[in-house]
């Protein structure tokens, strides 16, 4: 139950701000004609908007204290020209960003999923996907809106800020002296928030992860919820977890509140005292009110870039902790090929061959045993040997070992005395093909599902050989649009024996050098079963095959038998030679304690 | 809605009513709300909190006053605290100061409180939205599940509650303060002067046609955007989950290219989006700024003409630039609205379907029952189940099972056995007749009595996050640990729970892909164990046991769930063995019906299959 959601990776030691926005910079790059166009347009838009005032300024005092008409229009034609000036540019701004910005989120969940297909199986057993995903939408999300918005008005605000506080100096250096006070104690109390408020939002978006995760699971087990009347509590431990989320969503606007209401008063405390200072001074006849007017319409002008200081610090910060979480995934490991060399060819040794294989699980804890130790194994070409042991005893694993899903941890594994550790996986992966334990079928057509096993060339002939090996072609043809039929997450849901007929289909297709099938058999009928046995005897005998067994009728497909216990071959032999020497393999094909399975000949 | 749904079912051999293909608004990811739908849903999570929007509503707009003080505050310095000052009296200039700390400060507390305030208001709604749209999709069948798929359900509630707390945090917020300040500007100036106050009303002419363009342009590209990232969703979540089949068919680079065209949907949808948002901002601007000049230039004629106050011109200039200040964040509210909008729509359509299974609306409680043995009578009850336009599962069916029977039921793929389990434990209700529990029909058993009478362990055995307890204790939240691992021991799970790193409290989603599909079904069994009902109903649920698992689980059935009404539906006749009775079926009817022995002993199916199954297991 999800009420310990899966924890999300912890965060790495905290590094700066700054040093985690630049890993943006290989996607920003492409655009960055556009983008630093734009970020110049936005600089010049608001330039603009502090010249406005001046222009103001400059009516108030000349033309209209002089009664000067002409002068008037003219003012007034300079305000209309820098106002559409001031309108294009702002459009301009945003029409040089819009597609480039959609762009690199596009680029950057391309290069996530890329990269998470291509991940060790070891690291999506430890991820949740819901966390992936929430890496891959929500956490993108952020980080456009991050390089639409605060980042360019960080910038364009930062400038804004100095060349107003310029022109106040410029316009009268006392009270641009006194508005400036306030600068400092801001810039503390930012760098304070900041640090707080990556804290906090790291937390909410991990807990949006852990919230989709249990949305996820909500679906796929949406048999076991209902089965059991559980939706109650399963709403239950969504409400925890999404209530969790509101409180740390009401922590940050805690911060949020604060620090925009610092960054609200204090300036405004700054403009109130050149106000007094100002009155007085004009009083005196030491400054003109026009001046006045002018310069508190610059300060009040500057309001808007310091107000906004707050949020768009709180969104860099967003975007901060969303990209270290982007990174996170993007900087694990992926599967590599060995460099090529010589492939290790050892002539002699045809057909799969295990020498020493171990295996232990990445993150298992230290001093645990490993799940395989020692195992040596050879299945000769032409061979089939089924694979038995006790629920747990690592058969799957050994399977998963042999297309790399997993890598051995020691010892080699060959195929015709080719170490597929040197291998190029693609090629590995075309010369075995597997039939899974639990058979999944893509959003895809039959056909499609099935020829997935094969290279591009097969068609028709080659899908209706595999349908017919797994008797699957009578099911199929009376699927209402035939082989064409949508099957899978999107399409049409089949029986648990129709799918796993499918994912044998789909293994033999190609006609594969070795074949591994993981209890390939488990949910048909006895009737299917014994018509697939034939049919698959026939393909057997044409390519090497290691076939996991629960069962007599499965271990009867194969020439002989290999004991898996504890992680190491406790015998290999035909299945009647292991029924008299073996009590553990008597006891798994029969259920009974002692040589009780002898009885059933 | 809900016979469209229906027509998805797990055995395609019957027929199917409504062919797949553009039309049908599960591709489209379209599902149809009512008219209205909607804004109803949006009315509906406010109306909770719709005291405390007036009060932030009212917080907002004092601080509004507060910061529009400002420039009035200016005025009245220039025209009146300098000729005071020097004729002497600094009274008016300490007004001043004071009244700019006044509203210095309570504009910051105000903007505290607001902030804070609309938060929770936010977070409220959003909880109660995600709330809502978790609780109704767990009630939605699970066919409904089958073709909505786990990815939309994702993208409903996070990507389209996501669109809904942007407009509620900026939003709100954005709203609030434009029409406070349009309305307190606009009014300042009318005070301040009646010609250049008039200009800027009519100024809202011009912008108010640009607001209905925007809204109905950007209104259809985001409801394209809210479809795309739902379908990018989808692809990523069905890849992930498959990753090991992906990985072995060496499917990366065909997903790649699915994925990228998905992908690159959403990204010309939200391109579109943002230049709908640049046209918006031009055209605004453009009327703002043409009226600012405007403005100026009467007012300026104005004062050279002597029919206006220098000071009051200097503060209306003042505020016809900051009339339009919110232009912009009127943009950034208009977008939010319509992208939250467009999702809320999709989040309606979830909200609209119907349930297939409605819940009992006076439910009634099973009889005491009549001895000590815990199993009860199941009925089905002339009953029969079709999907909307024929293609009859269940032609009229008619079942008894005394209380304590093992029935083991047998036949092809889909000879109607599923259909059989799924009516007894409600997944679906029968199209006509009655199932009846102990004489109760099962549409009046509240859930939770329901499933103390019924409950069904299928061939997918999934695990959830959490420790393997948990897993197993969703067959009874409230069990100890005690009787968790009592469960486990009696279906042998016990051993390889303990031999795993941290026992039974031993993360599953760690090691998730480590348990096996075997271990797996011993925890389903081991929740159906805790579970304790009186109608057990095992769907193929042995399939993944190797023959020990099996033996364990009879032996379970033998002992801690003796009594029990049990329906077992197996293709392993070493489980059909051991029941009390035997239904053979075909085609929707009960063909053979008798004890394992009677009808070994005849010439039907069952002894046909039977003899195939002795010959599998010898070879």
């Amino acid at each position: 139950m999800p009420e310990k959601p899966a924890p999300s990776e912890s965060a790495p030691a905290r590094r700066s701000a700054v040093r985690v926005l630049l890993r943006l910079w290989p996607y920003v790059r492409p655009v960055r004609g556009r983008f630093f166009t734009a970020g110049a347009v936005a600089i010049v838009a608001s330039c603009l908007s502090l010249v406005i005032p001046l222009v103001l300024k400059w009516l108030v005092d000349g033309p209209v204290a002089d009664r000067d008409p002409g002068g008037v229009w003219l003012g007034a034609l300079y305000l209309l020209l820098l106002g559409i000036t001031e309108a294009v540019l702002f459009g301009l701004r945003r029409w040089l960003v819009a597609r480039p910005l959609s762009s690199v989120e596009a680029r950057m969940r391309e290069d996530l999923y890329g990269r998470l297909q291509r991940l060790p199986i070891a690291f999506h057993d430890r991820w949740a996907s819901g966390q992936l995903l929430s890496r891959g939408t929500t956490d993108l999300m952020i980080v456009r809106m991050f390089l639409a918005f605060p980042l360019t008005f960080l910038v364009v605000n930062g400038v804004t800020i100095v060349a107003g506080c310029a022109l106040l100096l410029a316009q009268d250096w006392s009270l641009g002296l006194v508005l400036l006070t306030p600068v400092v104690p801001v810039m503390v109390l930012c760098s304070y928030f900041e640090r707080r408020y990556g804290v906090v939002a790291r937390r909410a978006q991990d807990q949006v992860g852990d919230l989709t995760t249990v949305v996820e699971e909500s679906v796929l087990g949406i048999r076991i919820v209902k089965g059991f009347g559980r939706h109650r509590s399963q709403a239950e431990s969504f409400r925890r977890l999404a209530e969790l989320l509101r409180s740390t969503e009401l922590s940050k606007a805690r911060l949020l509140a604060t620090i925009w209401a610092l960054i609200t008063v204090l300036p405004e405390l700054a403009i109130g005292a050149a106000l007094v200072l100002g009155t007085v001074r004009v009083a005196d006849g030491g400054l003109s009110a026009g001046t006045l007017v002018a310069f508190l319409s610059t300060a009040l002008a500057l309001r808007w870039p310091v107000d906004s200081i707050g949020f768009l610090l709180a969104m860099s910060q967003e975007a901060v902790t969303a990209t270290e979480r982007y990174f996170e995934v993007m900087d694990a490991e992926e599967e590599r090929d060995a460099p090529a060399g010589a492939p290790a060819v050892h002539g002699s040794a045809a057909g799969l061959r295990f020498e020493g294989v171990s295996f232990r699980f990445p993150d298992a804890p230290e001093g645990a045993p490993p799940v395989l130790d020692g195992i040596d194994l050879h299945v000769r070409p032409g061979e089939t040997l089924a694979l038995v042991g006790a629920t747990g005893s690592g058969k799957t694993t050994l399977t998963a070992l042999v297309p790399r899903l997993h890598e051995a941890s020691g010892g080699r594994i060959l195929l015709d005395g080719e170490d597929i550790a040197v291998m190029e996986r693609e090629r590995l992966r075309t010369l075995v093909s597997v039939a899974f334990e639990e058979p999944t079928l893509f959003s895809a057509s039959v056909g499609e599902n099935v020829l997935m096993g094969a290279d591009a060339a097969a068609g028709t002939p080659e899908l209706d050989r595999a349908l017919g090996i797994a008797q699957a072609d009578g099911f199929v043809g009376r699927l209402p649009e035939g082989a064409g039929t949508q099957v899978g997450e999107q399409g049409l849901s089949l029986s648990g024996g129709q799918r796993q007929r499918l994912a044998l289909a789909r293994a033999v297709v190609g006609r594969p050098r070795f074949l591994v099938l993981d209890d390939p058999l488990s949910a048909l009928d006895v009737h299917t079963e014994a018509r697939v046995e034939a049919a698959l005897r026939e393909v057997l005998k044409e390519t090497t095959a290691l076939v996991v067994a629960h069962r007599p009728s499965t271990v009867m497909l194969a020439d002989r038998v290999a004991l898996l216990s504890e992680g190491r071959i406790a015998a290999v032999g035909t299945h009647q030679e292991l029924l008299r020497s073996s009590t553990e393999y008597a006891w798994l094909m029969s259920g009974a304690r002692t040589g009780e399975g002898d009885g059933r000949r | 809605m809900t016979e469209t749904m229906l027509a998805r079912r797990e055995d395609p051999e019957e027929e199917r009513e409504e062919p797949l293909g553009p039309g049908d608004p599960f591709d489209r990811d379209d599902l149809p709300a009512p008219r209205g739908a909607t804004g109803a849903l949006l009315r509906s999570l406010l109306a909770a909190h719709r005291f405390r929007v007036a009060v932030a509503a009212l917080v907002l707009l004092v601080k509004e006053a507060a910061v529009q003080a400002g420039p009035l505050l200016v005025a009245y310095a220039i025209d009146r605290g300098v000729p005071a000052f020097r004729a002497g009296d600094h009274g008016p200039l300490v007004a001043v100061a004071a009244g700019y700390l006044l509203c210095a400060v309570g504009a910051g507390a105000l903007q505290y409180v607001f902030v804070r305030g609309a938060a929770r208001i936010n977070q409220d709604v959003l909880l109660d939205l995600r709330g809502r749209i978790f609780r109704h999709a767990q009630v939605l069948s699970v066919d409904f599940h089958e073709r909505y798929t786990s990815g939309r359900l994702i993208s409903r509630s996070t990507t389209d509650v996501e669109s809904l707390r942007e407009l509620l945090s900026e939003g709100l917020q954005e709203l609030i303060g434009v029409v406070l300040s349009f309305v307190s500007i606009s009014l300042v100036l009318l005070w301040l002067d009646l010609g250049i106050g008039a200009v800027a009303v009519a100024s809202f002419g011009p912008l108010y046609l640009l607001v209905r363009m925007y809204r109905r342009r950007a209104g259809a590209v985001y409801a394209e955007r809210s479809t795309a990232i739902a379908g990018v969703i989808v692809k990523f979540a069905e890849t992930m989950n498959g990753i090991r089949p992906v990985r072995a068919f060496r499917r990366e680079r065909v997903n790649e290219a699915e994925f990228g065209a998905l992908n690159h949907r959403h990204e010309r949808s939200n391109g579109d989006a943002l230049l709908e948002m640049a046209r918006y901002v031009v055209g605004s601007r453009l009327v703002a700024n043409t009226a600012v000049a405007g403005m100026c230039l009467w007012g300026a004629y104005r004062v050279a003409g002597g029919s206006l106050e220098l000071g009051v011109l200097a503060a209306a200039v003042l505020y016809v630039r900051r009339l339009y200040d919110p232009i912009d964040r009127l943009g950034m509210f208009l977008n939010s609205y319509e992208s939250a909008a467009a999702s809320l729509t999709k989040i309606a359509g979830l909200l609209a379907q119907e349930p297939g299974v409605p819940e009992a609306t006076a439910p009634r409680d099973l009889p005491e029952r009549a001895g000590t043995a815990p199993g009860r009578e199941v009925v089905f009850d002339g009953v029969r189940f079709a999907y909307r336009t024929g293609g009859e599962v269940l032609p009229r069916f008619d079942l008894r099972i005394p209380a304590g029977q093992t029935v083991a039921v047998v036949g092809a793929t889909g000879a109607g056995k599923s259909t059989l389990a799924k009516l007894l434990a409600r997944f679906y209700d029968p199209t006509d007749g009655r199932v009846l529990l102990d004489g109760v029909d099962l549409r009046e058993l509240a859930t939770p009595e329901l499933r103390r009478g019924v409950v069904m362990v299928t061939q997918e055995a999934f695990l959830f996050s959490g420790t393997v307890a948990e897993n197993i204790a969703i067959g009874r939240p409230d069990a100890t640990r005690e009787e968790v691992e009592r469960a486990a021991k009696a279906i042998g799970a016990h051993a390889f729970i303990a031999g795993l790193p941290d026992g039974y409290d031993t993360d599953v989603r760690k090691r998730g892909g480590r348990i096996s599909a075997g271990q797996r079904q011993l925890v389903a069994f081991a929740r159906a164990l805790l579970a304790d009902p009186a109608v057990l109903i095992l769907d193929e649920a042995t399939s993944s046991l190797d023959v020990p698992g099996e033996r364990a689980v009879q032996h379970a059935m033998d002992t801690v769930l003796a009594g029990r009404t049990a329906v077992v539906i197996a293709h392993r006749l070493s489980t059909v063995e051991v029941a009390d009775r035997v239904l053979v079926m075909e085609a929707g009817r009960i063909v053979e019906d008798g004890t394992p022995a009677e009808l070994v002993g005849g010439e039907g199916r069952y002894a046909g299959l039977h003899r195939a199954w002795r010959d599998s297991l010898t070879g």
